[in-house]
């Protein structure tokens, strides 16, 4: 690549950061060049992204219908899935999978419900609160 | 309450941005690419059974730490590594290591780093940066992917040192304790070339070098006829990200390689290595061509596009191939061959 063909497509995704890439200037010599980011980078970033926003919004509309538990919302809504939060929690993911359904999440005893809360990085009391008082 | 005079530098990946700017500060002058290139971080690898959020894993790099070791390694650098069981004894020993006057290299996860963009934050463990001072409850950091030095509160560096799952960073924290005041260049570029080429032409395993890439372009191909289009797009788009996000210095890594393969040739005073440097900054384009159709396929919903791509590939696995023969006639001693498989035009 050279320095004039460093993309500098103005990325939505790097929330006006600027990345460093390396190219070739005038003379044939190897620089970092500063760009403001491709829009073939933005476009998969958001598709990852949305992804994301999509699933919580399914699981909001479930939960909302008592089909599902909180936990699944909130779970989402911090970009993970069941294996991401199985890990972070420290169990296994079938376990985890049985925890978003409402029945089984309503019985949690105090003690897990501080370990989800704390790897999704929020209250207890924000995480058995419906509906959720944050928004997107 | 401490402040450590720090050199901050915006680099092209974190692992090679800190071990560029640690060695920097410790008292021996490196690039970024020859951090890289030395430490023989330079790969393609994608596996099918390793799912991750349901896609396979693809990477353009040797696994998080290679670098730091690698640097290590090769400079005969003696490393300094703590992990911390309690998160509180972590903290202390990176408020000890700053009172000392020691800048230190740190591994956390993306996601609980706050000044980090929104759209940028996935539970991405193994993100390396310089801690280098701090100021009341905030910490004073040189994060490699960012044009200028960031700060971040103590709680959520806490959070982000500690956290749980794949590439856990268990609150690691290393700097060099001893480093050489130079190292034998020719001998290390020569290796770290060597070990470069085992790895992407004769790796054992088939999701591994070159033959991967080729693998992965007769699978892409026939998805097309198959698969769910979702999943296709999903799987192309996870394979161009890995390629082009943050934290890579574009196309793959092979633009900074290029410049590794450069630099090491003035430093060794040989010319044929800039001629392998040329088709190395090639092949980045060759894959900077593949992600534009890649995005062209998810875009317009393509489906009978997976033949394209799958050419795309082979194209960048047809100019790999190219620069690892040449870079194999530069370690043989035998002159190296000037003609390419041809140039890429840009876009």
């Amino acid at each position: 690549m050279r320095r004039e063909q460093v993309p500098q497509d103005d990325n939505r995704t790097l929330g006006g950061h600027r990345k460093a890439v390396y190219a070739a200037d005038e003379r044939g010599r190897m620089r970092t060049v500063e760009s403001t980011g491709w829009s073939v980078e933005e476009l998969v970033t958001s598709m990852a992204v949305e992804e994301f926003e999509e699933l919580a919004r399914d699981a909001r509309a479930r939960v909302q219908d008592g089909r599902c538990a909180p936990l699944a919302y909130h779970m989402y809504r911090r970009r993970m899935d069941t294996q991401v939060l199985a890990q972070a929690v420290g169990m296994m993911q079938w376990r985890v999978r049985r925890h978003l359904r409402p029945g089984p999440f309503r019985r949690l005893p105090p003690r897990l419900l501080q370990r989800y809360a704390e790897a999704l990085g929020m209250s207890v009391e924000a995480l058995v609160a419906w509906p959720p008082e944050e928004q997107p | 309450m401490s402040h450590i005079e720090f050199q901050h530098r915006h680099a092209g990946h974190c692992e090679s941005g800190v071990m560029a700017s640690l060695m920097s500060h410790y008292g021996l002058a490196l690039s970024e690419p020859m951090a890289f290139g030395l430490s023989a971080a330079l790969l393609f690898a994608h596996f099918p059974f390793l799912r991750i959020g349901g896609v396979p894993l693809t990477a353009y790099r040797m696994p998080p730490g290679s670098i730091i070791n690698g640097v290590a390694r090769v400079t005969g650098a003696h490393f300094e590594r703590r992990r911390f069981r309690d998160p509180d004894a972590g903290m202390r020993a990176l408020d000890a290591a700053l009172e000392a006057g020691r800048p230190v290299g740190v591994q956390t996860s993306v996601y609980w780093l706050p000044y980090f963009p929104p759209d940028m934050r996935f539970h991405f463990n193994a993100h390396n940066l310089v801690v280098y001072g701090r100021d009341g409850d905030n910490y004073l950091i040189s994060d490699p992917v960012f044009e200028a030095p960031q700060r971040c509160p103590a709680e959520a560096l806490r959070k982000a040192r500690f956290v749980r799952g794949a590439f856990a960073p268990r609150g690691l924290m290393y700097w060099p304790r001893r480093v050489p005041s130079s190292f034998d260049q020719r001998r290390a570029v020569r290796k770290a070339v060597a070990r470069t080429l085992n790895i992407m032409t004769r790796a054992p395993v088939p999701w591994v070098g070159t033959r991967a890439i080729r693998r992965l372009a007769t699978h892409i191909e026939r998805l097309g006829r198959r698969a769910d289009p979702r999943y296709t797009r999903y799987l192309v788009g996870s394979i161009i990200r890995m390629q082009e996000e943050i934290g890579t210095g574009g196309g793959g890594f092979r633009f900074m390689y290029a410049s590794f393969l450069q630099e090491a040739a003035e430093a060794l005073d040989a010319p044929d290595l800039s001629v392998c440097a040329e088709a190395m900054n090639d092949a980045g384009d060759r894959w900077r061509l593949f992600a534009l159709a890649g995005a062209r396929f998810i875009r317009d919903r393509n489906e009978a596009g997976t033949g394209e791509l799958a050419e795309a590939l082979r194209h960048c696995a047809d100019q790999e191939e190219t620069v690892y023969s040449m870079l194999r006639e530069w370690l043989r001693g035998r002159p190296v061959p000037t003609a390419r498989v041809g140039t890429v035009s840009g876009d």
